[in-house]
């Protein structure tokens, strides 16, 4: 029997070279030749710090207790590893690129580095994995216990309440020292990586030494021990399928979202390829550890009082069997997995608290983060020594109060279940570029909030938080609120319905609250750096060209990344832009990457913050929207925009040119209007006024002269009182103001009229052919309106018909609505250009003598507008054409 | 020898007065109502005395003068421009271009033959 004593000698021996191991570690990192420290074969090992005091000892005991359903524990990760290259590896390589330090980080920096959801994955994480720490800090105590009471049957004989105090200070003291040496997580722990790596070999052998004793040693050789498996209980488990599936789901998910597990993973990770290799490499490093599990809690079941704790068979069976030196080998063991799991978990808790927790509000209580006194990297270091302090000293707290009560495994399970409400997040970021900031909230609270209803609070059993009525009838005697049957659904394991009604509500929650809320640029911006994480890998969003200073930009550095990297940062940046001076422009691409520095030492959102202060309001500049921009539906759409847009300009611009085309076209009408109303009033007010003056002054005149003279004044009276005439007339149609006077009366009567009207006392005569008129056609219309048209139209036609043998064509049909009349005359068509001005007035397009006021096409058109018909004209084969259409 | 006048118009009743008025002050009046031809019947008349109406088929009464006064042999050549287009811009148009005088109709008698009176004076 090992006294308590030797024991006690032997875990400070182990923990002294574990000291030495980490310190060798960090000096040869320090002289830089730390490569093998960075040996896939490290990394792998890193990784088993999954396997923790829960797995070493717990595993044998869930299989005592519940057969093979422990392999669901391994399961989870090692699918989850041989699957690498569909999400740890984005995830790994978003860690990578975007200098993530903790799953907080990440959450935070995916949702547009939200320091609200920083702080809650935080607290989130804390109160997931408390638990977990004390359950480390009780199997220690456990374990050491037994070795007063080999039976371990009772908690023995030493002060395990000191014990337990010591070990925690231990690992506090551990995790300070090697855990908060270098800020920069850039720079990694190494000393700590290659210590946790040196437990990983020590547990494996361990687990493996007490196996290897169990089946050769006391079972006497595999056959015989597949014969004690056989008659043992285990192999008589029922596997429950649902339990199966939920419990691997979960421990996958737990894999990726524990805390320690992402420190480990992806802080960590030094290499992508290394990720290649631990894919293959840590499951093998599972089966191990498992391949014993069952012997042994086989043996110990036949071999044990039938009270053993079967969480302690692996130390129990070789005490049983005399065996001290494999017992302590093994002791060392179940030590190496709960510090290692202590030491990882703290540091990933404390990088979290200090830089989601800590950070913001000292930066905020210092106002202006980037011109305080001080220096920031003291402030980080002092936070992240407390954080550990205190997150040990909760776990401390959790095993004093929780007693050591319940099953390793059980605790273990409920802090899975907490960790996993991460994974909707986690893989929605990575994968779906519409999660939003608000969709992950939302997820994350209604998980955490079913987690803490259904797992944490029943754990503690019924009437310490939950009453055993609130348990059994359900809140308030809401039966479908019983926490261990939400919604009604009873009789599945609480486990599995802690897992799905969590998981499924979370993964609700955050697609509803995703497709419902619209995402802030810097959320896209974040969406899509991450979710492209392999196309644009090592861009973040871009820093608008900015009015920081370098010299602000250098103090604040300094302040977090420290001196001498600080100004090897800066003056690499000046070489690179090819200025001599110390200081380098705070270009986008500078800032850029100050900000992830400093990002690997204070997290993302904090970074961001911090650069934000120095550059001023506006966060995300026109280049980081276009930056999101790209999403090519987007773009796609916006373009179409921007060409219906165009083309729409173009279609204004067009109408436009139109519109002042024509405008211009009624000015230089009009001025051609006024010269011509001039003209026509004027011409004959001329003759008037000269023969009047002639008869007025008496000049000897022929009597034939005199008469002759004033018949002239005459003449050219009557031809200004018709101008005034039509002018009026004109105005009148205009404005709309006429008067119809509608008779009913023979088409043939109104032309004949016309015709008489017009050919006498004109000076040109054309023939008028009305033989094809239908005599027959009566019209109800203003007739004399009617005949106005028709004397207007023959009278230009006797004016500008140029032929030698003017004629002119007058033709009507009718049909069952219609009146068609044709005028067609056999003179030179008018020019195509001026057919659209045909109407206008003033227009005389084939005026050349100017006898014409331009008036009178104008006048028809009003009028048969009036009439309710049309007036059009048609360049005819042999001459011109109008057509007049009247409703019949 | 009579002095001659050309006189190019295209209104019948105006070239009736104005013909009546000058012929009784002992004017040779001749008269062209088309504007085209205007340019090539003062060459051949050479007249002592030209008349132009503003408006007139074929060619305007500005573009005839700015033709004469292109030519030097009639640089000296009294113009005398009547128009009934109320426009300020013509007059200050056929001014530029080297018109005598520039009156509007209606006229009154009197002024149009105390114009050519002292257009002809020499």
């Amino acid at each position: 029997m090992a006294s308590i004593n030797l024991l006690i000698a032997v875990c400070l021996t182990y923990v002294a070279f574990l000291f030495l191991v980490a310190f060798a570690a960090e000096r040869a990192a320090a002289r830089g030749r730390g490569n093998w420290l960075r040996s896939p074969l490290v990394y792998t090992l890193s990784l088993s710090i999954y396997c923790t005091a829960w797995t070493f000892y717990g595993a044998v005991g869930y299989a005592a207790r519940s057969g093979m359903e422990f392999i669901t524990i391994y399961l989870g990760p090692s699918l989850v590893m041989i699957g690498w290259w569909w999400f740890l590896r984005k995830l790994v390589r978003v860690g990578r690129t975007q200098r993530v330090t903790s799953v907080a980080d990440l959450i935070s920096s995916r949702y547009g580095k939200s320091n609200v959801l920083a702080i809650v994955v935080t607290i989130m994480a804390v109160i997931g994995v408390t638990p977990y720490i004390a359950l480390q800090l009780q199997s220690v105590t456990l374990s050491l216990s037994i070795f007063s009471d080999p039976t371990g049957t009772t908690d023995g004989g030493i002060n395990l309440v000191s014990a337990g105090f010591w070990v925690a200070l231990g690992l506090a003291l551990f995790t300070v020292l090697f855990g908060t040496r270098n800020l920069n997580v850039n720079e990694r722990h190494n000393g700590i990586v290659i210590a946790i790596a040196v437990e990983a070999v020590v547990k494996l052998v361990a687990l493996l030494a007490v196996g290897i004793f169990v089946v050769w040693g006391v079972a006497g050789g595999i056959s015989e021990m597949m014969v004690r498996i056989d008659n043992s209980d285990i192999g008589q488990w029922q596997v429950d399928g649902s339990r199966w599936t939920a419990l691997t789901v979960l421990s996958g998910a737990a894999f990726l979202c524990l805390p320690r597990m992402f420190q480990v993973l992806v802080v960590e990770n030094d290499d992508e390829r290394h990720l290649h290799i631990a894919s293959w490499a840590f499951p093998i490093y599972l089966m191990m550890m498992s391949l014993f599990v069952v012997p042994i809690a086989v043996v110990g079941l036949d071999l044990l009082p039938e009270n053993s704790n079967p969480d302690l068979f692996v130390l129990t069976v070789p005490l049983s069997q005399g065996q001290g030196g494999l017992a302590i080998l093994s002791f060392l063991g179940g030590f190496s997995s709960a510090t290692s799991m202590v030491i990882v978990a703290t540091l990933a808790l404390s990088t979290m608290v200090s830089n989601h927790v800590v950070m913001p509000i000292w930066l905020s209580f210092q106002g202006q983060g980037a011109t305080v006194s001080g220096d920031v990297r003291n402030v980080v270091i002092f936070a992240r020594r407390v954080s550990i302090l205190v997150i040990i000293a909760l776990g401390y707290l959790y095993y004093r109060v929780s007693g050591g009560s319940g099953a390793l495994a059980a605790i273990g399970l409920i802090s899975f279940i907490g960790v996993a409400q991460f994974l909707p997040a986690m893989i929605g970021g990575i994968f779906w570029r519409g999660a939003t900031r608000v969709g992950a909230l939302t997820g994350l609270l209604v998980g955490f909030a079913i987690w803490i209803y259904t797992s944490l609070l029943p754990s503690f059993g019924a009437d310490v938080v939950l009453s055993s009525t609130l348990l059994e009838q359900g809140p308030f005697g809401i039966e479908w609120l019983r926490p261990q049957a939400l919604f009604g659904i009873k009789g599945i394991d609480p486990t599995v319905h802690a897992v799905l009604w969590s998981l499924l509500l979370n993964t609700s929650g955050f697609i509803f609250g995703s497709l419902v809320s619209f995402p802030k640029p810097l959320e896209r911006l974040q969406g899509a750096q991450f979710v492209n994480v392999f196309a644009n890998s090592g861009h973040a969003y871009g820093w608008s060209g900015s009015a920081a200073q370098s010299e602000d930009l250098m103090v604040m550095a300094q302040r977090i990344l420290g001196g001498a990297e600080a100004q090897k940062l800066f003056r690499r940046e000046a070489q690179i832009q090819g200025h001599d001076r110390y200081l380098p422009e705070p270009t986008p691409d500078f800032l850029q990457r100050v900000e992830r520095e400093m990002s690997a030492s204070v997290g993302a959102a904090t970074a961001h913050a911090m650069i934000s202060q120095l550059v001023g309001g506006a966060s995300v500049s026109v280049q980081d929207l276009m930056a999101v921009a790209d999403e090519s539906a987007q773009m796609l759409e916006y373009s179409n925009q921007l060409e219906a847009k165009s083309s729409e300009l173009l279609d204004a611009a067009r109408q436009l040119r139109d519109v002042n085309a024509k405008l211009t076209q009624i000015s230089v009408q009009k001025d051609a209007f006024l010269s011509q109303i001039s003209h026509e009033l004027r011409t004959p007010m001329t003759s008037i006024r000269s023969f009047s003056e002639i008869l007025r002054d008496g000049h000897e005149l022929k009597a034939s002269e005199q008469t002759k003279y004033a018949s002239i004044i005459h003449v050219e009276a009557i031809r200004l009182t018709r101008l005034l005439d039509d002018l009026l007339d004109l105005s009148v149609l205009e404005n709309g103001q006429v008067s119809l006077n509608t008779e009913t009366g023979s088409l043939a009567d109104v032309i004949g009229h016309a015709v008489t009207t017009t050919q006498a006392g004109a000076i040109k005569q054309i023939k008028i052919d009305v033989s094809g008129l239908d005599t027959s056609i009566e019209l109800d219309t203003d007739l004399d309106r009617l005949a106005q048209v028709f004397i207007n139209l023959i009278s230009n036609a006797q004016k500008y018909c140029k032929s030698s043998e003017p004629k002119l064509l007058i033709k009507a049909t009718k049909t069952d609505n219609e009146v068609c009349i044709f005028l067609t005359d056999n003179g030179l068509p008018i020019p195509v250009e001026t057919h659209a001005l045909i109407f206008e007035k003033f227009s005389r397009i084939n005026d050349q003598d100017g006898s014409g006021a331009g008036l009178g096409l104008t006048i028809c058109r009003e009028i048969m507008i009036r009439l309710g018909g049309e007036i059009d004209y048609v360049p005819a084969s042999t001459g011109n054409r109008f057509v007049l259409r009247l409703p019949a | 020898m009579k002095k001659r006048v050309l006189l190019v118009e295209d209104e019948p009743n105006i070239i009736e007065a104005i013909t009546f008025l000058l012929s009784r002050e002992g004017w040779h009046v001749d008269t062209q109502t088309d504007g085209a031809t205007a340019v090539k019947r003062v060459r051949e008349l050479q007249p002592d005395l030209l008349m132009l109406d503003h408006m007139l088929p074929g060619k305007s009464g500005l573009d005839i003068l700015i033709e004469l006064r292109s030519d030097d042999q009639f640089l000296a050549l009294p113009i005398l421009m009547l128009t009934a287009r109320g426009q300020m811009r013509d007059r200050a148009e056929a001014e530029a271009a080297g018109v005598s005088r520039f009156m509007t109709k209606p006229f009154s008698n009197t002024e149009v033959l105390a114009a050519v009176r002292d257009l002809t004076r020499n």
